[in-house]
């Protein structure tokens, strides 16, 4: 596995972490279920921590404990569920989280345009994914017809401005 | 007709660009077949029972004569000189070759069309009213709404990757043509006490093993606020839809396991959060911009009543024929809506073969303004034809072999492609409907018979509406042979009903037979003016079975 964090292959600076296993020193991700039963425990190492949420554990489930969590990591059991896409924007929408958003498990590259938009910032892939696999698949649009969570312009907006530029250009 | 621009044109070509590379990686051997599937499935590509079939998008069943000619162009030169139009207002081929896919594509983005969507799940291909822009009762034209929710919806991130494929149909007037209750979100447009247009919601339709009707959610979705409510139930449905079982991850189940109230209740939860941030907010210039592109074609000021047309309907008794089934009535005088049936009898429900879609594109560039619809029906339909142009189109229609005169009546049967295409089919559904198709061809007795639906399915998939034909036929497999269950009392208009099973399955040689043992029975107790589904209202569906099983 490798970590892409904004764009950057990089190295993954957090250890993700078994409920039964002994924590490391340095920056950890842990279950929702650890998180919940060792929270002051955690909080009191003073690292870097991070959650990780299965499919159907909910970001609401959290919502409260976000200004502790430098990581969200949302979890894909399979490319087919596509839950987490709600999770990430719901995280970063509703929740106002600005941490970090994790893609991890089965995350393709034919997916990361999608989650690139619903605010993920760092996604963990295959180890066969290069630079070029990368861009390639995170710019197959340069266009994008409705508003997501990564800030670009959609279409309908693109649109308006060129008919109100165009409108001013005759006024003149 | 709605025309792309610059940006439309874009995401079209940075689609085909991108499928592309998809194709090579499979062809290359990068990917295998498991790996390609959800990627070729995002773009139409199935693997059939023979070969691949790729489906295209044909957004609310319109089209204009030079798309046509294009799909007509493709049909020669990638598949078999035809193409296969389905329930989903979509065009099937059955037979190109993987490596052609992108090419094929890049020829259809050169007349604006393309494949997106039309398969895997996510939102699919919005459909609509074949007679959009033309029925006399509309309200608004439903293809606004759908151009609307088809951008919306391309390429939806979030919703991209649903619990299953997701279907939106829209409808304009209170006669449902567009089969709403069975879509997964049905949308209907009406008008408020206060004359303001907006949406009426229904959720939680659809066919497949477990057949259900849509429940009504919301009375009135303003129209500024209609993608923030769509945007509301694409999102419940993608956080609480089952993922556990495929059969029961449909949005269906959702709304059946919590209930119609909780499920409105969650939405409008969900829409009140989702309208404080105004990002979904449909700004009134664009759906201006948008219903420019279907403003009314140029009319001209006409007397309704034509000489031409009934002079001709005198003389001529197969045009005076096909007028009776196959016209309909319009909005704007001297006008009327011709539907071309794709139900020869004795052929494959919704086939066409390139010269036809060369002859249909010709006729409707001269008589209808250019452009023409695909019905859910499996037929197709010029809108906007001159009433004195009748005889002018019949005779042209009847050139290309395109003059059946049975909308609506027996012969213009729903049929899946079953055993001849399907990999998932139990038993054959287009020989079954060419059975029927000739046991009934005498048109006398098609027109006595009067409106009548059959559908047919090849397995539990539903994908031939089986469920809502007044006369539904199930294939089954029973030990490796094949069966075929009978359904009564199905429809899928405003009045939208599951059909009643009527008992044991029939064999291969009984079934039509048994299909015309229903129409004689109903024939038998019908009162004046009675449709067949009328009469199964009031009768219920014990007669039938008696006739059926009797014992002698
Ligand atoms: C080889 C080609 C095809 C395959 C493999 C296929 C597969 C399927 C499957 C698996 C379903 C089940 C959906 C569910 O459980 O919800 C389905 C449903 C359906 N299919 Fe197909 N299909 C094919 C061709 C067609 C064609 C040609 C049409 C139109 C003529 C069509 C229209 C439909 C419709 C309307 C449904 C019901 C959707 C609903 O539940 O609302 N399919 N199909
Ligand atoms: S109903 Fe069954 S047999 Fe017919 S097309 Fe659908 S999946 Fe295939």
């Amino acid at each position: 596995m490798q970590l892409i964090r904004n764009g950057k292959f990089v190295a993954d600076d957090f250890a993700t972490v078994g409920d039964e296993d002994a924590l490391p020193d340095g920056a950890v991700i842990v279950s929702l279920e650890r998180w919940q039963k060792e929270r002051d425990a955690l909080t009191a190492r003073n690292t870097p921590l991070g959650v990780r949420l299965k499919s159907g554990q909910e970001p609401s489930a959290i919502a409260d404990d976000l200004d502790k969590l430098k990581v969200v990591a949302l979890e894909f059991p399979v490319y087919r569920n596509g839950r987490a896409y709600s999770y990430a924007r719901l995280l970063r929408e509703r929740h106002g989280y600005t941490g970090e958003v994790r893609a991890v498990g089965n995350v393709l590259r034919d997916q990361f345009h999608f989650m690139v938009r619903c605010g993920f910032d760092a996604l963990e892939v295959a180890d066969n994914i290069t630079p070029e696999i990368w861009a390639e698949s995170v710019g197959a649009f340069s266009l994008s017809y409705q508003p997501a969570t990564d800030g670009r312009e959609p279409v309908l907006s693109l649109r308006q401005r060129l008919a109100a530029r165009a409108s001013a250009r005759e006024a003149v | 007709m709605y025309r792309y621009d610059e940006f439309d044109y874009q995401i079209v070509n940075e689609r085909v660009a991108q499928f592309r590379g998809q194709v090579a990686r499979r062809l290359s051997g990068e990917l295998t077949e498991d790996e390609f599937k959800p990627l070729r499935l995002m773009n139409g590509v199935y693997l059939q029972l023979h070969a691949y079939m790729i489906r295209v998008a044909i957004p609310y069943g319109t089209l204009s004569s030079k798309q046509l000619r294009m799909l007509a162009h493709i049909g020669r030169k990638y598949d078999r000189g035809y193409g296969h139009f389905t329930t989903r207002q979509n065009l099937q081929f059955n037979w190109p070759a993987l490596k052609d896919m992108p090419d094929l594509l890049h020829d259809l983005a050169t007349v604006e069309m393309h494949a997106i969507q039309t398969s895997g799940n996510c939102i699919r291909n919005v459909t609509s009213d074949q007679y959009a822009g033309a029925a006399k009762d509309e309200i608004e034209d439903p293809r606004i709404v759908s151009e609307i929710i088809r951008q919306w919806s391309t390429f939806h991130p979030e919703f991209s990757f649903l619990p299953r494929k997701f279907k939106i149909a829209v409808s304009g007037t209170p006669d449902d043509r567009a089969a709403i209750r069975v879509h997964d979100i049905g949308i209907q447009i009406v008008r408020d006490g206060k004359d303001a247009i907006g949406y009426e919601i229904y959720v939680g339709g659809g066919l497949g093993r477990t057949p259900m009707i849509g429940k009504k959610i919301a009375d009135f979705v303003p129209k500024e606020d209609l993608l923030a409510y769509l945007e509301a139930i694409m999102r419940v449905y993608n956080m609480y839809g089952r993922r556990d079982n495929i059969y029961k991850a449909r949005i269906k189940i959702l709304v059946h396991e919590i209930g119609a109230e909780e499920m409105k209740r969650q939405v409008d939860v969900e829409f009140a959060e989702i309208r404080k941030t105004g990002a979904l907010h449909l700004p009134a210039e664009e759906v201006a911009r948008i219903q420019a592109y279907f403003a009314p074609p140029g009319y001209e000021t006409l007397p309704d009543e034509s000489t031409e047309l009934n002079k001709a309907v005198l003389a001529d008794r197969d045009f005076a024929n096909w007028v009776k089934s196959n016209v309909a009535a319009h909005k704007v005088p001297g006008y009327a809506i011709v539907n071309i049936s794709l139900k020869p009898i004795g052929g494959t429900p919704g086939d066409c073969s390139s010269d036809q879609m060369d002859a249909v594109a010709d006729i409707a560039e001269k008589y209808s303004f250019d452009e023409l619809r695909v019905t859910h029906e499996q037929n197709l339909t010029l809108a906007d034809v001159r009433k004195k142009d009748l005889p002018a189109v019949h005779a042209a229609l009847k050139a290309a072999g395109l003059a059946t005169a049975n909308i609506n009546l027996i012969t213009d049967q729903i049929a899946c492609p079953g055993l001849d295409y399907c990999a998932l089919a139990n038993a054959r559904s287009i020989p079954l409907a060419q059975q029927i198709s000739e046991r009934f061809s005498d048109l006398d007795r098609q027109h006595d018979i009067g409106e009548l639906k059959i559908n047919t399915s090849g397995c539990i998939n539903a994908c031939g509406h089986h469920h809502v034909g007044h006369i539904g036929i199930l294939g089954v497999d029973k030990k490796g042979v094949e069966y075929y269950q009978v359904t009564l009392g199905g429809a899928a208009d405003e009045k939208t009903a599951i059909g009643d099973i009527v008992g044991p399955a029939f064999t291969e040689e009984q079934i039509v037979d048994a299909i015309e043992t229903i129409v004689t029975t109903y024939l038998g107790l019908r009162q004046p003016g009675e449709r067949f589904i009328d009469t199964y209202r009031r009768t219920g569906i014990d007669p039938f079975k008696e006739s059926l099983y009797a014992t002698h």
